[in-house]
């Protein structure tokens, strides 16, 4: 370590004086690639991506990244074009503006190999960009393109670095170079074995594994140990983790099921049109969407926060609505009840399909819900994230909405004595009608919640009705709170068997943890007690 | 979007155009069966289906019909019910008296259907990729076989990814399961160690993929170059990209090669995301062939919809309908045992610049393409076979399976084993 500021100036100094000798030749470089472009050959084109990237010309970062946005175009005369951001089209070689583009303009075609090769050559090139953003993703994907030849230029960001974070970074992929390059002094590959290690993720374990078995001895050891290291690390992580999946897919049921926790878990209605409720919230959020991308492009992100009410409002109508057309001459007879509801929901499915089409619907995600968060290691999805918080802030919404306002007291009275409460003046009926319709209306926030990570499609609502059921019984009938911890409890332990049983087999293992849990304790987790039990 | 409504419409025009023939003429039409879910889970896919056919049908009538009579849809909906499925295609049979049907999507419903159709003895076409190890003499399989999309696919990450781990990750049904058992047997042949693969099974509609894209982001770190091979079915395909694109795992990184994913599952995605994942197919719209601008051009047309999409299963239809006619017009019949006997040998354009011919294991050749899929729904083709490629009835790669030969036209067996030489070795 003591020599390495020495050794960094010299290779700095030798590099500059390699940029100055070769300055002439390289411009040169840049134009002879670019005709390889409009070849219409993979091949040609990810050879001239290397050749742009390495000609050092002034250009190359701006080509690479319109080839990488698909705005490099080609004419048949095969002449070369960047467009930018407003359509205006440019010509490469030239620099001049066009006015009326050239007949049979294409643009050059990319796979995967010439994306990788992408990715490699912008990490190099902008490994100096003013931009802390852009330097930070450079040095990241030079760690993971571990290309050698940019070991002068990392070492030269590294010199003029500030930024701690970006500095880790470049350090990184620094020693993810000296790692895996042979030229390198055994000692040095040694210093950024532990390097390496120390970033203790899944990146870093496949970047150890990678070592050819040719390296020496001292060093595949090292590299085994920072393995070891790892994999003991990752295996406690991975608890947290699943644990984390479980409460995320535990919110899942509970955002799913705490509408039916009312319609079934309070009135008692065995809802099976509870999934076409989520269903219509979905569509919901698609139509608005659908709107705001037609008119008001501006307020994509709040498309979400505008479809919650309207969904609500939407469900919420059409539960009143089948509530006081058909339920309410079938209560007390649950068979029936079932079965129209049943009925109610194939109808429902069916006038989706006819208005919208069979077709999955496409619902955007919000630039505030997209990508992931990294904790200790973890990749947490910041879909994910945003349910949780969303389901427990509907729950406890839910609750402070039936313990505080004279809504919920009516209805808690209802529930509890239907004769009394209609005696004290309660109109029971119209409060029926409103308690169907409140659960259903969470059913389609629910739906809007859902659109952001399943298909929206008409049968949305099929896949969350056997769950829902699942999660009020097993947590209580006409207990929120049952609802909560049985929808959590269901959700992490689905997530725990699911590495070792697999989807499958966690699934069934469920199902028939609940099958004995119910015969044991009929009434669920947290059952009610006193009078309504026995009505 | 094209509803029953329309499509009523379409079938009442069609009967009132046969009216102004005459009566006598009207009688003398030749129905075509179309068994295809329009309600349900499968009208996803299988709506589409029915519109081709019922535009090729509207086609072939505008050229003269077949055998100088109008050719007639019967449209019927097994809403995705495969006991449904068989009785609807009993209906057909006996009671619409048609010569052939076109139908079926899911393995599930084409076995519910085979009874039916050996019992009654009618001809079915069926244009969707499957699992294989089957051989009818009353079915005609216009979609892939596992050697004319997956075993493909596999060679093609081999040699240009360089891909050297392999989770195959597929929806617990018979067709994943019965292609991963080919492809892990296939991909141990080439010298894949065991450890080098992960399968996966999860259930229809699986929606929380967390776990799974974990895992595959914990196998691909071994330093060795990853790909997922996809049988998942097409509905749960979304929340699992979404998941991928979510956890930063790209293209670039591990690849994901499906076969259920075509043009028509995209539509109802954000593609960008997706940007670079794969998807073998033996059609894709983007394919530059003057056919295939005819022919979507004719759809689009057709279904007064520019947006709408083609995709592989249209294209089996297309050629399978092709052959039919062919078949018809060489037997001069529509009667099932001489058109059975026809169809063998009969040769049909596809739309891809091929000409694509029925072999006597009643599956057809066909080019093999690798997609990577574009931001905008479509795909790039990046490689395809050389020349067409013969479906196998029977695996090469399975024990039990390769010594079986389907031909129903010198050996007039579906399984015949060429080791005992009997026919009957195993399957039904």
């Amino acid at each position: 370590m003591r020599n390495l500021p020495a050794r960094a100036a010299a290779l700095f100094a030798a590099l500059a004086l390699m940029l100055a000798s070769a300055g002439s030749s390289r411009a040169a470089g840049f134009e002879e690639a670019l005709p390889r472009f409009s070849a219409d050959s993979y091949a040609e084109t990810e050879a001239a991506v290397v050749e742009v990237a390495q000609s050092g010309d002034p250009r190359a970062a701006e080509v690479v990244q319109a080839l990488a946005d698909g705005r490099l175009l080609y004419s048949s005369e095969r002449k070369l074009f960047i467009k930018d951001k407003s359509e205006a089209l440019r010509e490469v070689a030239t620099g001049q503006a066009v006015s009326d583009p050239p007949a049979g303009l294409k643009p050059v075609r990319v796979n995967n190999k010439i994306r990788r090769a992408i990715d490699s050559a912008i990490g190099g090139l902008t490994l100096l960009a003013p931009d802390p953003g852009k330097r930070l993703e450079a040095a990241q994907s030079v760690f993971k393109a571990r290309n050698a030849a940019l070991l002068p230029t990392v070492r030269t960001a590294l010199e003029r670095e500030t930024e701690p974070r970006i500095r880790r970074a470049l350090m990184e992929a620094n020693a993810a170079l000296v790692f895996l390059s042979p030229d390198q002094p055994e000692l040095d590959r040694l210093t950024a074995a532990g390097v390496i290690a120390d970033r203790a993720d899944v990146d870093a374990q496949a970047l150890l594994r990678s070592l050819p078995t040719d390296a020496p001895e001292r060093l595949r050891a090292a590299a085994q140990r920072g393995i070891d290291d790892i994999e003991k690390r990752q295996a406690i992580l991975r608890t947290v983790q699943d644990v984390f999946y479980g409460i995320s897919l535990g919110s899942v049921l509970l955002l799913a099921a705490i509408g039916l926790a009312i319609t079934f878990g309070v009135m008692g209605i065995i809802n099976m049109a509870h999934g076409e409720m989520v269903m219509l919230g979905a569509y919901t959020t698609f139509a608005v969407q659908e709107l705001i991308r037609t008119r008001y492009p501006g307020l994509f992100d709040l498309s979400l926060a505008i479809a919650l009410p309207l969904a609500f409002l939407v469900a919420g109508g059409v539960g009143v609505a089948i509530e006081r057309s058909i339920i309410r001459f079938l209560y007390g007879r649950p068979l029936e009840t079932l079965l129209a509801t049943w009925g109610i929901s194939l109808i429902l499915q069916q006038a989706v399909r006819t208005i919208f089409g069979p077709n999955n619907r496409e619902v955007g995600n919000p630039g505030f819900m997209s990508g992931s968060l990294e904790v200790f290691g973890i990749a947490l999805t910041w879909s994910r994230i945003w349910i949780v918080a969303f389901s427990l802030a509907v729950f406890f919404i839910l609750l402070l909405v039936l313990k505080f306002t004279s809504f919920g007291l009516r209805m808690r009275a209802v529930v509890q004595n239907r004769r009394m409460a209609a005696s004290m003046g309660i109109r029971t009926n119209w409060i029926d009608a409103l308690t169907f319709g409140l659960g259903s209306g969470i059913a389609g926030i629910a739906g809007v919640a859902l659109s952001q990570i399943d298909n929206v499609s008409p049968n949305l609502g099929q896949g969350y009705i056997i769950d829902s059921f699942m999660v009020v019984v097993f947590g209580g009938v006409g207990n929120l709170w049952g609802t909560l911890v049985g929808a959590l409890t269901l959700g992490v332990a689905n997530k725990l068997l699911e590495p070792f049983a697999g989807a499958v087999l966690g699934k069934i293992m469920i199902l028939v943890f609940i099958i004995l849990f119910i015969q044991k304790r009929p009434r669920g987790l947290f059952a009610l007690k006193g009078r309504a039990v026995e009505a | 979007m094209f509803t029953r409504r329309t499509m009523l419409g379409a079938v009442v025009a069609g009967t009132t155009m046969l009216g102004g023939l005459g009566a006598a003429s009207a009688q003398e039409t030749i129905k075509v069966g179309i068994l295809h879910s329009l309600s349900g889970t499968m009208a996803i896919s299988e709506t589409t289906l029915k519109d081709v056919m019922l535009m090729l049908i509207d086609e072939q009538n505008k050229k003269g019909g077949l055998l100088g009579k109008k050719l007639e849809a019967v449209v019927v909906d097994p809403a995705s019910n495969w006991p449904l499925f068989a009785e609807k295609a009993r209906e057909l049979i006996t009671k619409d008296k048609v010569a052939a049907v076109f139908g079926c999507w899911t393995s599930v419903s084409r076995k519910s259907v085979l009874p039916v159709f050996k019992e009654l003895n009618s001809i079915l076409f069926y244009p969707v990729q499957y699992e294989g190890e089957e051989s009818e003499r009353n079915v005609f399989y216009t979609g892939a076989a596992p050697n004319q999309q997956a075993i493909p696919a596999i060679d093609y990450l081999m040699k240009e990814e360089k891909v050297q781990r392999w989770v195959l990750a597929g929806t617990d049904y018979v067709y994943p399961r019965t292609t991963n058992k080919i492809l892990e047997a296939y991909l141990k042949a080439k010298g894949v160690h065991e450890s080098d693969i992960m399968i996966n099974y999860t259930p229809f509609g699986h929606s929380d993929w967390q776990t799974i894209v974990s895992d595959i982001k914990k196998f691909g770190s071994a330093g060795k170059k990853t790909a997922v091979v996809s049988t998942i079915n097409g509905d749960a395909n979304v929340p699992f990209y979404k998941e991928l694109g979510n956890a930063g795992i790209k293209a670039t990184d591990i690849p994901v090669v499906a076969f259920s994913v075509g043009e028509e599952e995209l539509a109802g995605i954000d593609t960008k995301p997706l940007l670079g994942h794969l998807a073998a197919w033996n059609y894709f719209q983007s394919i530059d062939t003057p056919a295939n601008k005819e022919f979507i051009a004719k759809w689009k047309a057709f279904t007064k919809n520019d947006k709408r999409v083609t995709n592989d299963p249209m294209e089996a239809h297309v050629v399978g309908f092709a052959m039919w006619v062919k078949a018809v017009e060489k037997a001069g019949t529509v009667s099932p045992d001489k058109v059975i006997d026809a169809l063998p040998g009969t040769e049909a354009p596809n739309l891809t610049g091929g000409i694509s011919k029925m072999l006597p294991n009643h599956h057809i050749t066909k080019p093999v393409f690798i997609g990577e899929i574009k931001g905008d729904g479509q795909f790039d083709v990046v490689w395809k076979t050389e020349g067409l490629v013969p479906g196998d009835a029977w695996s090469k790669e399975l024990d039990g399976s390769k010594d079986l030969v389907a031909d129903w036209v010198t050996l007039k067996c579906g399984n015949y084993n060429s080791k005992t030489k009997k026919c009957g070795g195993q399957g039904s």
